[in-house]
């Protein structure tokens, strides 16, 4: 579903991602690890075409079609969507409105993110200014909010788990499962999600089936999500790193 | 008032007639002519009926306490539909003796050529507002002033007065229907008496060759309340104004926002100045400035503390749309006593590139970005006015905003 070859890019004239391979199966919920600094946001944002990331070589596709060289909001309207890890406030524009313009486009049931809005604790913040003043377990349940209105087939989610509480994780985890999985009034369309997760407590959540684990701008090590976190539970991602060394796949 | 406080006030004028105000481009007032009044009002209004609409006024008078429409130099209309309320010209008003004691008392009349120009030229045409003691008027009075003839000077004085305890909110649109010079020299005083709330919006649409010069003074007695919300949304040859309030009783309170939108090669000088100069006294100005093309743009502010216990607070953004326009912003706090807490907040830039981004990554594009966060910068807090009130201020701002 999503394909991306080779990716190089870079930021301010830093090299951040250093040829990129990576591959998203329709349905398909993945998980994309590693440490600090190792280009997944980065990856993120290529991705959704943050003009910010100039793109040196490599393609990106979807469903087939090319987006490189795609705007932001084409690949959008091609059924991209995102929770961003720390998204810029919106001054003037309320949530409510930017579902509602969203709900609209996409043809989301604006009741249904009423109410969604209601189980993640985010009514509350639903006539405030997009992330002015959100602590960031709000920033994360307003961008879920986003997501769900957007209906996308391929989410990219940037650590929709961090700065949030554990006990607000497993609502907030059932209601980013209903957004990308086949679940619900979609169940004929098929929809797969990129997680960035730094911790891994999103996981469970999301019946990931694949895990990526990226350092320094190359993804090292892929397989089972379940194996994969448990390792790096175990050993790290220096453990990762030693595992590729013994040249040993974890499909 | 008496033939002597007239011949005063009028040798006052003539001594300032070429006194150029401390702010802004400076415009001949000997240039402009006083307008013969026009042959037909009618045509006028109906010709210019969408343009009303555009600045908050509704001809048929619905969901107004009364209506004051002047036409270049003349009251064509002043009506009063609720009780506790008045509405006269001035010149009625000086004939029936109620504004002794309050012409050009807030405003001096040689403040510059422009309070002179009013006084000598005008022709005692302004709107007198009147909200009785104790009286709640909530549905708001609608003041509306049109420029039709070319070349011809607007210059009405206007004198709200809020009695004790009462509250009155009026809405002032103002607007040009010609394509030729005109200069507006408004004059406006407003009295708000104790315990007294005044609430005041002016929705300017001018034309790129009006030079406006409006000159406002607001006094407010003690636990008074004066609100004031300004926008402006068409081009304009040039704007200047910088309207002064004097909390003068115990506990007054003031607000003053503006959202000003400067394109073409408008040249606008935009203030809002308070003194807190009783006790307990606090006063807020908001100001949203955004420019366009070639536009230049002053925000002034200035809170002078004058008395212990008082607050005062400014924020002043700018945003710039093209790199051959400017804002410059001044916000000025000036403490004449210690216990005073004053703060300013204030950030001029262009629209950020990670936000656009942002709404683009959601599916809007690149356009629509822009206008809905243009639009947001523009939101101003829109509190204490009645709803009605308050979809009207909302609609002119949001068509500012399109017209960006």
């Amino acid at each position: 579903m999503l394909r991306i070859e080779d990716l190089r890019v870079t930021v301010d004239g830093r090299e951040v991602l250093k040829g990129v391979n990576l591959e998203l199966g329709a349905s398909e919920i993945a998980l994309l690890l590693g440490p600090n600094g190792s280009g997944k946001s980065s990856l993120i944002q290529t991705l959704l075409g943050n003009p910010k990331y100039r793109i040196k070589s490599g393609r990106i596709l979807l469903d087939g079609r090319d987006i490189t060289d795609l705007p932001a909001n084409e690949r959008a309207a091609l059924g991209l969507g995102a929770v961003f890890q720390m998204p810029p406030k919106l001054r003037g524009i309320r949530l409510r409105d930017l579902l509602r313009r969203l709900a609209e486009r996409s043809g989301a049931d604006y009741q249904s993110l009423m109410k969604m809005a209601e189980e993640v604790g985010a009514a509350h913040l639903l006539d405030r200014d997009l992330h002015v003043g959100f602590s960031g377990g709000e920033v994360k349940r307003a961008e879920v909010l986003l997501l769900a209105a957007q209906r996308p087939r391929v989410a990219l989610l940037d650590e929709p788990d961090s700065g949030v509480d554990l006990d607000s994780l497993p609502v907030l985890g059932k209601s980013i499962r209903s957004v990308i999985s086949q679940d619900g009034d979609r169940a004929q369309e098929r929809r797969s999600a990129l997680v960035v997760t730094h911790t891994g407590h999103i996981a469970k959540y999301l019946q990931a089936t694949r895990a990526f684990i990226m350092v320094d701008g190359v993804i090292k090590c892929y397989g089972d999500a379940q194996a994969i976190l448990r390792d790096v539970e175990k050993y790290g991602f220096e453990g990762c790193l030693n595992c590729i060394f013994a040249e040993v796949r974890r499909d | 008032m008496n033939e002597v406080e007239l011949e005063e006030l009028r040798k006052r004028a003539e001594a300032a007639l070429s006194k150029p105000a401390a702010y802004g481009p400076d415009v001949d007032v000997t240039q402009f002519s006083v307008p013969p009044p026009p042959t037909s009002y009618e045509e006028i209004l109906s010709a210019s009926s969408h343009l009303l609409a555009s600045v908050g006024v509704d001809l048929t008078g619905r969901g107004s306490a009364g209506t004051y429409l002047q036409v270049d130099e003349e009251a064509v209309e002043v009506e009063v539909r609720t009780p506790g309320l008045r509405v006269l010209n001035l010149q009625q008003a000086l004939e029936d003796g109620i504004v002794d004691g309050y012409l050009w008392r807030a405003v001096p009349v040689d403040a510059d050529k422009y309070t002179a120009a009013a006084e000598l030229f005008g022709r005692r045409q302004g709107y007198v507002v009147i909200a009785e003691r104790g009286a709640k008027i909530e549905t708001p009075v609608q003041a509306c002033l049109l420029m039709s003839a070319p070349g011809a000077i607007q210059a009405p004085h206007n004198i709200v007065i809020v009695e004790e305890g009462a509250e009155l909110h009026v809405v002032t649109g103002c607007l040009t229907m010609m394509e030729r010079a005109g200069l507006h020299a408004g004059v406006s005083e407003f009295y708000v008496k104790r315990g007294g709330k005044l609430t005041y919006t002016m929705i300017h649409a001018w034309d790129e060759q009006t030079h406006v010069r409006p000159r406002t003074g607001v006094v407010v007695e003690e636990g008074g309340q004066y609100v004031s919300h300004y926008v402006n949304m068409t081009p304009t040859a040039s704007l200047q104004t910088d309207p002064k309030v004097w909390l003068v009783g115990r506990g007054a309170r003031a607000h003053l926002s503006s959202v000003i939108v400067a394109k073409g090669d408008s040249v606008m000088d935009v203030g809002g100045t308070v003194y807190l100069q009783a006790p307990d006294t606090s006063a807020e100005i908001v100001s949203r400035a955004v420019t366009k093309d070639r536009a230049e743009m002053i925000a002034r502010s200035l809170i002078s503390a004058e008395a212990p216990g008082v607050r005062g607070h400014i924020e002043c953004d700018g945003l710039l749309l093209s790199n051959q326009s400017r804002i410059l912003t001044l916000p000025a706090l000036d403490a004449k006593h210690s216990d005073v807490q004053l703060s300013h907040e204030a950030a001029v830039g262009k629209l950020g590139e990670d936000q656009i981004f942002y709404l683009m990554s959601r599916g809007f594009s690149e356009d629509e970005a822009t206008s809905m966060l243009v639009r947001g910068f523009m939101e101003v807090k829109l509190e204490g006015i009645p709803d009605e009130l308050r979809r009207k201020i909302e609609m002119a701002i949001s068509m500012a905003a399109a017209g960006l």
